[in-house]
């Protein structure tokens, strides 16, 4: 049940390669179609993060069996710059680069576990789970 | 990988064969925005039944394709957006506002010569 994928992040296509990578890994953990969509939007969104901020970084992908309880952990990280303001990052609307400030809080709203960890000069990771139902 | 663009009339038809990275998704909206004016277009379509993820850079882009178009005098349409793409989407507060769009190519095109022949246009 360990299966882990890591996908290192450094250019715009790997983050097409991040979101093939967890919706077959969704697939397979036996997410239902809609939920293989949406778990591969959210790594999109914080993978572009990466790219866009931290210019490089990693994805790692693997599944998990708590308990009986199965998902999906998605952990992304960086040792890019760190985010100053994470509650301004988080909030609807907000940008500072060249998106519309709706990935971050985006891949929150639809993942069941989201937590951001950024240290100034030191990076950002972002952890994300998402369980079976 | 680019995207070819068609040229059908007055229409330009972009059908979009596989994920596309951020910079062909940028390449694909400086391109219409050349042909538009080179061809005289009154119509821009992207189909998107290809796609399995429209994430927040896509769905700005083809808002930005659609505007553009629209600046230059042609109306634009996306078609094709999958259910599973499309509830994504919904989820995830991401919004096509103000892009015409329509089920396939069949009805987007319908579109384009029905908005053209309501403002006049004609579409060859």
């Amino acid at each position: 049940m360990s299966a882990e994928v890591s996908v290192p992040i450094e250019r715009d296509a790997d983050i097409v390669t991040a979101r093939q990578e967890g919706r077959q890994l969704a697939a397979a953990a036996g997410f239902s179609s809609a939920d293989q969509t949406i778990i591969a939007l959210a790594i999109s969104e914080i993978t572009r993060n990466i790219v866009s901020y931290a210019q490089r970084g990693k994805v790692t992908l693997s599944r998990m069996d708590e308990g009986g309880r199965r998902g999906i952990l998605i952990v992304a990280q960086d040792d890019g710059p760190g985010i100053p303001d994470i509650d301004l990052a988080m909030r609807d609307g907000y940008s500072t680069a060249k998106s519309l400030g709706v990935g971050l809080p985006g891949a929150r709203r639809v993942m069941d576990e989201f937590e951001l960890v950024s240290a100034l000069g030191k990076g950002t990771t972002v952890t994300m789970k998402k369980w079976l139902r | 990988m680019s995207v070819p663009i068609l040229k059908q009339g007055d229409v330009l038809i972009a059908s979009i064969q596989a994920a596309l990275s951020d910079r062909e998704l940028a390449q694909l909206h400086d391109a219409f925005a050349d042909q538009v004016g080179r061809f005289r277009s009154r119509g821009v379509i992207i189909d998107v039944t290809a796609l399995d993820v429209l994430d927040s850079f896509a769905t700005r882009t083809l808002r930005s394709i659609a505007y553009t178009a629209k600046l230059r005098g042609a109306n634009a349409v996306v078609v094709g957006i999958q259910p599973d793409v499309a509830f994504a989407m919904v989820q995830l507060g991401l919004s096509l506002e103000g892009v015409a769009t329509a089920l396939d190519l069949e009805e987007g095109l319908a579109y384009i010569r029905d908005v053209a022949k309501r403002g006049g246009h004609r579409v060859r």
